[in-house]
């Protein structure tokens, strides 16, 4: 029997001689440092969901029908009608949140350790690339269900581009292809959120990987183990602090895996709407264009970006400053290998002034998010009693966005001008035999 | 285990229950507790009675098929189809009220909604609320009225049941601070409280029947996930062996 297997893959590799180095060069022989923690765990599971949100995504569209007299109906017919329809969508709309957790993480965590830094910068990019496709993603997925929150959401954030000068309201109805979110958004938006964007996203997922398996992966101590003493015990050329991507990464992103689904499982299983925020109360009423939802608000993952959209007065006549600052919010994260060339990559490593600078941006971060979500407008008079709730929020909201983007000034001055003060980094990853 | 690992996952712990205190303040409000349980079948059984004989000469279930409910409340085709399907309808029919439209926005200045996603749309301790704030109020043109939905225009079918409450104004403004019982109905108070819990329950199971299943099949899934997470750990420990001798 291992005879026929052995001469069954000879047979494929006499035809395919590229495959098989292909395979050694991005598993077997692919070596990346031993000394990854937790937090290396979340581009393995941003793969998972990925895989998970197209083969969940491809059975939704057996079902569901993408006009705005039909959608609605056909959601709740997959919802009780189609057999384990309930869990097919729960598994893709709970898939939709937690795609956004790992990322979320996984960034993070690359701006922790340096990974964007030099030779990464491109992988990096790529990977914004990736966010930035994965957001067109989630809203036009969004929209689909057309219920109430769907249809104004997609009202507000289609309308982002009528503040553009001149151009604005002609986008807006070129996007649209109506006066109102309408049937041709619905029909657009489905064929772009089924085949153009994920298509996009696989293929930005693929050069990430190829990106990162020419430099390959930096890790928690920042130390490029290409540079350490050579030689391990599968290759005395190779790098002394690497092992082999597979087996050991992959037996252990197994477990990670593991970990993940019980959290997300759970969701699935116990909480699917998770308190309204992973489906919201509003989105189970049809489309309305008469009724306006009470608060209008973006799904949590965009809380934070569209706070600052709302901390910017209109001012010369035009509200299209806090549309620029939100994309700028996303353009500076671009450009951060560029705003910080610090040498050493590792937290464990930086100065003082980059661990503070980062927390606030991480609080920053969180901060926007409770504006987004109008969280503050709920707490401030619980905790203030009778305040200008408003002038508040605003207040808050504004800071934040102050040192959101005053992080990438900080990190700027803080590296180009010399000031950050390092602690010596190691020869070797901390870990090593 | 490393204290870089600890601090990793003290912050992942952070970011959790960040979010779960966010959901905590979400729902918050002064509504009462609905106190349903889908597991109660009996509370969901008196739930349909009600439903089928106080709510459904108006309100559709679009989504909801008799079939279907007869086999979640435990009740068979006969049950169903002699106590609870008025509407003439099939027992594979979805449960549609027979009120024309029309009529009805002529009657109540807007039609009935269908109840199908009502309490996923509001909530349960939203539904229980309304259910229990209704108050006589002459100035409305059905002569009720409700705290937890101000001028909703419907008129209070329930009313033999709880009987008639009347509003407490707050001195010198038109706020309502309490409702009084000024007429007792057929039930008392805590029995009525019970009957509104019994029709919440059952309204939630309706707007997602999938949640007995979900909860049925959760329980296994988590458990063959935490064996398969065992077994994946110690096969990376057995693994990782000689990498950190």
């Amino acid at each position: 029997m291992a005879n026929v297997f052995t001469r069954m893959g000879d047979w494929v590799v006499e035809r395919s001689p590229g495959m098989l180095p292909m395979y050694r060069k991005h598993m077997t022989e692919y070596y990346a440092p031993k000394n990854f923690n937790l937090w290396y765990y979340f581009g393995s599971l941003a793969m998972l969901v990925l895989v998970n949100q197209i083969v969940t995504g491809i059975f939704l569209t057996m079902n569901y029908n993408p006009s705005a007299a039909g959608a609605f109906d056909s959601v709740e017919y997959i919802m009780r009608d189609v057999e384990w329809g309930w869990l097919i969508r729960y598994m893709h709309s709970t898939g939709a949140s937690l795609f956004f957790v790992v990322v979320f993480l996984h960034m993070f965590r690359g701006m922790m350790y340096g990974s964007f830094k030099k030779p990464r910068e491109l992988v990096w990019l790529l990977g914004m690339l990736i966010y930035l496709a994965l957001m067109a993603e989630a809203f036009m997925g969004y929209v689909l269900p057309w219920g109430n929150m769907s249809f104004w959401g997609a009202k507000v954030i289609i309308s982002l581009f009528g503040t553009i000068p001149v151009i604005g309201s002609t986008l807006v109805q070129w996007i649209m292809g109506d006066y109102l979110p309408a049937d041709a958004t619905l029909n657009r938006f489905f064929a772009l959120h089924v085949i153009a964007l994920p298509l996009v996203l696989l293929l930005l997922v693929v050069l990430h990987l190829a990106a990162l398996h020419e430099v390959g992966s930096n890790n928690p101590d920042g130390v490029e183990i290409k540079k350490g003493p050579k030689g391990n015990r599968w290759d005395p050329l190779k790098p002394a602090d690497g092992i082999p991507f597979h087996p050991y990464y992959t037996v252990k992103d197994l477990f990670g895996v593991g970990v993940f689904l019980m959290i997300a499982a759970f969701i699935i299983f116990f909480a699917p709407m998770l308190g309204g925020w992973f489906l919201e109360h509003d989105n189970f009423i049809r489309a309305n264009n008469l009724v306006t939802p009470a608060q209008i608000k973006p799904v949590w993952y965009f809380t934070p970006f569209y706070a600052i959209v709302r901390m910017f007065p209109a001012m010369f006549g035009t509200a299209v400053w806090g549309v620029l600052a939100m994309f700028s919010s996303i353009a500076v994260l671009f450009a951060l290998p560029w705003f910080d060339v610090g040498e050493v990559k590792s937290i464990r490593y930086r100065g003082t002034g980059y661990k503070v600078a980062l927390g606030l941006f991480v609080f920053a971060f969180f901060g926007l998010g409770a504006v987004g979500t109008d969280l503050t407008a709920e707490l401030i008079p619980k905790l203030f009693g009778h305040v200008d709730v408003t002038f508040w929020e605003n207040m808050f909201g504004r800071s934040m966005t102050a040192i959101y983007f005053g992080y990438f000034v900080f990190l700027w001055l803080y590296t180009h001008l010399g000031w950050e003060k390092t602690k010596p980094v190691p020869e070797r990853v901390t870990t090593h035999d | 285990m490393t204290k870089r690992h600890f601090s990793s996952i003290v912050l992942a712990l952070g970011l959790l229950l960040g979010s779960s205190i966010q959901v905590a303040a979400a729902e918050g409000g002064e509504l009462p507790s609905a106190g349903t349980n889908l597991r109660d079948q009996a509370s969901l059984q008196r739930g349909a009675k009600l439903f089928f004989n106080y709510c459904v000469g108006c309100h559709s279930l679009k989504y909801m098929r008799y079939s279907r409910m007869a086999g979640d409340l435990g009740l068979t085709e006969q049950e169903v189809m002699q106590n609870l399907d008025f509407t003439g309808s099939k027992f594979n029919d979805p449960v549609i009220s027979h009120m024309p439209k029309a009529s009805a926005s002529k009657w109540f200045g807007k039609a009935p909604p269908d109840l199908s996603l009502e309490v996923r749309a509001r909530t349960a301790d939203w539904v229980y609320g309304y259910l229990n704030s209704f108050y006589l109020d002459p100035s409305r043109p059905v002569g009720w009225n409700n705290t937890v939905f101000p001028n909703a225009s419907m008129p209070f079918p329930l009313w033999e049941l709880q009987g008639m409450q009347t509003a407490v104004k707050k001195p010198g403004s038109d706020e309502v601070e309490k409702l009084e019982l000024s007429k007792p109905g057929k039930l008392t108070p805590a029995q009525y409280q019970q009957a509104t819990r019994d029709l919440t329950n059952f309204l939630e199971y309706v707007s997602e029947p999938a949640a007995m299943q979900r909860e049925h099949y959760g329980i296994w899934v988590l458990l063959f996930l935490a064996v398969y997470t065992l077994l994946a750990y110690m096969l990376k420990k057995e693994y990782w062996k000689d990498v950190h001798e």
